[in-house]
């Protein structure tokens, strides 16, 4: 145990044998002792507290601001018994109440218009949205942080993330089909990198692969902003039958509330409420107890027992534990239902017994599950908990009262009513203000090197491709299960994950994270849009129709009024973005404190959306195949190297990011779309980071096949210089490869839609090069080493 | 190329008369790809059935498949357990006469422990996690499961695994050539460190196969591998493991 916790701990609940030592800070010699299991401790209980109004109570520590705890007090008429103040800490952490962040996300429920609502099943607030697939058929996605925990503890802090978010998707009543992990280190060559990658990955691969989810997608960015925050975001998606949907709350006084799934442990306490809402410093002790560990198999198996229970429609109501424990699940259990609910805590079934109730109430153990059953259903879901060989104990039940009580062997330890400690914690308006740097950082545009020969372009496309950012991610991505469940219709390095959900008809769904923190650090109001516009493009891309989004917004400190400025401006640009492409926001995550000694990271929207085929056998690879195939350029080049990889690679980061269009990114989309419904297109590619260069680089390299390209004619039209066709990141483009029998008909669509579209060169599947004609010829074995040789050598 | 089929065209239909061919397919907790081998089976004609590791029967299914996963976490040795599940004595009884029983990865290690295959599997050499399509050869057709390839074919299957470096002591290995039990060998390409290239192996009658890579992923075109042994496929197209059930099938049906 940490210092800190120590000090929280001993001083919360002191064990009877210790007293002498810490003294009487609960209330000493007048404290009720009770003996629990051999041990003794020194209850507070709630009419201790109420006996006891000056007792000094560690809420600093806990981290509860002095205007926090007067609150708690008003609400209870009180001072808070020590348990009530180990829920009102970890509830109202910033982690848990969203307490900086929740007056900017009301934008996400409150520009919606009708259209966008009619898909959408279940909205936000609830574990993960719910959005109608048709058929009877229901999706759930969402994205999630653990970004804290996975820089002190790289393996558990990232496997526990997975852990986490697929138990949100499994409490919605869906079963899990896929996950995904947008990552973002620090810079590759810095000696601490290599031990987060190491642990991250395989603690991803390691959770991830045990409990049999395909990883179908995600992103890896190095960046020295990262290098003491490490983000490590996880997506879960899930599918269920309309019927199967469950939400977390707990109603009909009588019913049953039985925890059950792993026993709870001492790992995770505080995890919320001390990592995850404050920043890392030098001067506090190390907080590697304060991270869960997670246990995949017994995951694993709690889903396949969650799903008989709603098959057998033996739950009413049920919810994950996650931050916060049983802290959590019972407050917000008992505030979204109608009524009130009363437990006995020492019915926990523990790992450690000499837990103090603080402890429990606390503890984030992973794989637990708190579930709401009627009387009559008891039996049944008995007789499956005991088929899966998974542990329950039943705590109490839902009553009548309004109230949350909490008892410890027969006294009561907890009072409150659950709408307190879950919905109605603390609401802040952080101030907020632009920052004044970022007028002279926009001011500085690029105005390094470009270079202009043939031989210095081929050069300059070998280094691009061999960049961190823009290299081969297979050292990271074959160590993840991409073909259990066998479902899976396109991943890595295709533009979005794709499975199929209906085996009798092949509907399915597309998924891609994205963003780029450079673009958000220069105006974060646009960098959030176009984090959505290139998710957005992905989706399309591969084929789909793109319908919902789920947000993971990673900041620094929300007290620095600079910050909490980027992060209003991502929030407003982001759901202004989702309103004009007709996608609403489902459900997400906010992280904040991203940020040690002082520096934040770069501010880090990372956005997914998910969207929907009828039949997967329609979506389109990322790479061409078939000689003699037309490759065409939708959309239109500018001057745009601002925040770009080639600046970047440069060193440099000014100016602004590039215009974004959003009437261009959906008319691009519907043609992507129709493209592939109709056959039109048989490869597709985004334009994002690396532009043209890394788009034509990566379709060649997808499948190992070449091509002729000439970009001249472009160049002309767009009135750019060849370096900046190749490296420029204008919005609103994509490359696809055209069958010649489709050409016509492709081009027609185009004109008759009036987008932008140009042929740029043949596939070529002899000449084992990607040949820019007239200026240089890169070969693909060439490209490919390049391309493949930067992860294993730094970390392999 | 033009004749290739449409992305995601399921195979050929099956041959309707191997569907009276009942396989089963074990579920031990913590097992992954049960719904994949059943799928596989249905997909090469097959009926597949459910058999659950606490059940002590096998329902009269004429071949036995165990499927890939982490049975039990493989917190202990991958396998080591799961052995000892009731429906294994049954598994391990019809073994040693004349049953089709197919381990494919857990399911391999799971048969190595119960000892109705010679040899064991430790961490790859690597000591990653590593999936990827993976090419073998087949160097026994004589086995129950690989009666439809030709002998020294190659094929396309999917590997991902954790602990998959097939080791077995000199002389054990020395028997499993001379007696032409080494069924499947990595080609190009030793992904594991595995003896002597070793993927998969049986028993002396050939009616036990165990293998680390997973023919269950390679069965429905649009779902499987980016290649195929056997000539150019679309993307994700090969399903050049869908041989291994048929084989299996085509012998009951032969046998009724």
């Amino acid at each position: 145990m940490t210092d800190l916790n120590q000090r929280v701990q001993s001083r919360l609940e002191t064990p009877a044998e210790a007293r002498n030592e810490h003294g009487h800070d609960l209330g000493g010699p007048a404290a009720a002792v009770e003996q629990i299991e051999g041990r003794k401790f020194n209850i507070d209980t709630v009419e201790h507290a109420a006996a006891t109004p000056d007792t000094p109570l560690p809420w600093a520590e806990l981290g509860l601001k002095e205007d926090e705890y007067n609150r708690v007090v008003e609400i209870l008429g009180r001072r808070p018994t020590a348990a009530e103040l180990a829920m009102y800490s970890v509830m109202w952490s910033e982690h848990c109440s969203y307490k900086s962040s929740k007056v900017h996300l009301r934008q996400f429920g409150e520009k919606v218009t009708e259209d966008m609502k009619k898909d959408m099943l279940v909205g936000i607030g609830e574990n993960a949205g719910v959005t109608d697939l048709g058929d009877g058929w229901a999706v759930t996605f969402k994205v999630e942080s653990h970004n804290h925990p996975s820089f002190v503890e790289p393996y558990q802090g990232a496997a526990t993330g997975i852990g986490g978010i697929v138990r949100d998707i499994i409490s919605m009543g869906a079963r899990p089909v896929a996950v995904m992990d947008p990552l973002r280190f620090g810079a590759i060559d810095h000696p601490d990198t290599a031990r987060l990658v190491h642990g991250i990955v395989s603690g991803i691969g390691g959770y991830g692969n045990c409990l049999g989810l395909p990883n179908i997608g995600g992103e890896v960015v190095f960046d020295s902003v990262y290098q003491g925050n490490p983000l490590v975001n996880a997506l879960a998606v899930g599918v269920m039958r309309h019927e199967d949907i469950r939400l977390a709350n707990a109603s009909g006084a009588g019913n049953k509330v039985v925890l059950f799934g792993a026993r709870t442990g001492g790992d995770g306490i505080g995890g919320a409420s001390v990592l995850a809402s404050e920043s890392f410093d030098d001067s506090k002790p190390a907080k590697r107890p304060a991270v869960q560990v997670g246990d995949p198999f017994a995951e694993k198996v709690l889903i396949e027992c969650c799903l008989e229970l709603f098959k057998a429609a033996v739950v009413e109501g049920i919810q994950d534990l996650g931050a916060a424990g049983i802290s959590c699940a019972t407050s917000e259990l008992a505030s979204n239902g109608d009524g009130g609910m009363h437990i006995e805590l020492t019915s926990v079934l523990l790992r450690d017994p000499t837990l103090t109730p603080g402890e429990i109430l606390m503890s984030e153990s992973q794989e637990r599950m708190m579930a709401v059953v009627k009387p009559e259903n008891v039996e049944a879901f008995e007789e499956i908990l005991a088929k899966w060989n998974v542990e329950y104990s039943w705590l109490g039940e839902v009553t009548g009262t309004g109230r949350l009580i909490i008892d410890w062997d027969g006294e009561t330890i907890v009072d409150v009513d659950p709408r307190t400690v879950a919905h109605e914690g603390p609401v802040y308006e952080r101030p907020y203000h632009r920052p004044e740097w970022l007028d002279g950082v926009q001011a500085d545009s690029f105005a390094g090197e470009r270079p202009s020969s043939g031989e210095e372009l081929k050069a300059a496309v070998l280094e691009l491709m061999s960049s961190p950012n823009m290299c081969s991610k297979d050292w990271i991505t074959n160590q993840y299960d991409r073909y259990v469940r066998g479902n899976t219709a396109l991943a890595m390095p295709d533009d979005a994950g794709v499975v199929r959900v209906d085996e009798a008809t092949g509907m399915g769904v597309a998924l891609s994270t994205d963003c780029n923190g450079r673009y958000a650090y220069l105006d974060p109001y646009a960098g959030a849009q176009l984090a959505l516009a290139e998710s957005y493009r992905n989706v399309a891309t591969a084929g789909a129709v793109p319908m919902a989004v789920t947000d993971c917004l990673n900041f620094g400190s929300p007290e620095d009024p600079e910050v909490m400025w980027q992060f209003a401006e991502a929030v407003r640009g982001l759901s202004d973005a989702c309103m004009a492409l007709g996608v609403p926001v489902t459900g997400g995550n906010v992280s904040l404190y991203n940020q040690t000694g002082g520096v934040a990271i770069h501010p880090t929207p990372v956005v997914g959306v998910l969207g929907k085929f009828d039949d997967v056998a329609r979506r389109t690879p990322s790479g061409w195949r078939e000689d003699g195939q037309a490759i065409y350029l939708l959309g239109t080049t500018r001057d745009e190297l601002d925040g770009s990889e080639w600046a970047n690679l440069r060193g440099h980061l000014g100016g602004r990011p590039p215009a974004l269009d959003l009437a261009a990114e959906k008319l691009l989309g519907e043609l992507l779309v129709n493209a592939s419904r109709d056959g039109m297109v048989d490869a597709a590619h985004d334009l994002s980071e690396g532009g043209l260069a890394a788009a034509l680089s990566e379709m060649a390299l997808r499948f190992g096949v070449g091509a002729r390209v000439g970009l001249d004619e472009m160049c002309e039209r767009d009135g750019v210089d060849l370096f900046t066709a190749l490296f420029s990141e204008s919005q609103a483009r994509a490359v696809v490869a055209v069958p010649r029998s489709e050409e016509v008909r492709f081009k027609d669509m185009c004109t008759a839609r009036g987008f932008a579209h140009i042929r740029i060169g043949v596939v070529d599947a002899e000449n084992q090069a990607l040949d820019f004609q007239g200026h240089f010829s890169l070969p693909l074995a060439e490209l490919k080493d390049a391309h493949e040789a930067t992860l294993p050598k730094h970390f392999a | 190329m033009s004749e290739t089929p449409l992305i995601g065209d399921f195979p050929p239909a099956p041959d309707a008369g191997l569907s009276g061919a009942r396989i089963g397919v074990i579920t031990f907790p913590g097992t992954l790809d049960d719904v994949d081998a059943a799928r596989a089976v249905r997909l090469a004609g097959g009926t597949a059935v459910s058999l659950w590791h606490g059940e002590a029967s096998l329902q009269d299914v004429d071949a036995v498949i165990l499927p890939g996963g982490f049975s039990y976490g493989d917190y202990l040795r991958a396998g080591a357990i799961s052995r000892f599940a009731p429906v294994m004595e049954r598994v391990i009884d019809g073994a040693k006469g004349s049953l089709p029983v197919l381990g494919i990865c857990n399911g391999f290690q799971i048969l190595t422990e119960a000892h109705l295959l010679p040899g064991s599997m430790i961490k790859n050499n690597h000591l990653h996690f590593i999936c990827r399509d993976q090419t073998l050869r087949v160097e026994n057709n004589g086995t129950a499961w690989t009666s439809d390839y030709e002998a020294g074919s190659e094929i396309v299957v999917p590997l991902k695994n954790q602990d998959g470096q097939y080791v077995a002591d000199e002389k054990t290995l020395d028997e499993l050539e001379g007696e032409g039990r080494v069924v499947f060998r990595y080609v190009d390409v030793n992904p594991n460190g595995s003896r002597r290239d070793i993927a998969g192996i049986s028993n002396a009658a050939g009616n036990v196969v165990g293998l680390m890579p997973h023919p269950e992923h390679a069965v429905e075109a649009g779902y499987g591998p980016d290649s195929s042994a056997f000539g150019p496929v679309d993307v994700r197209g090969g399903t050049d493991g869908l041989g291994i059930f048929t084989s299996v099938l085509k012998k009951i049906v032969g046998a009724n």
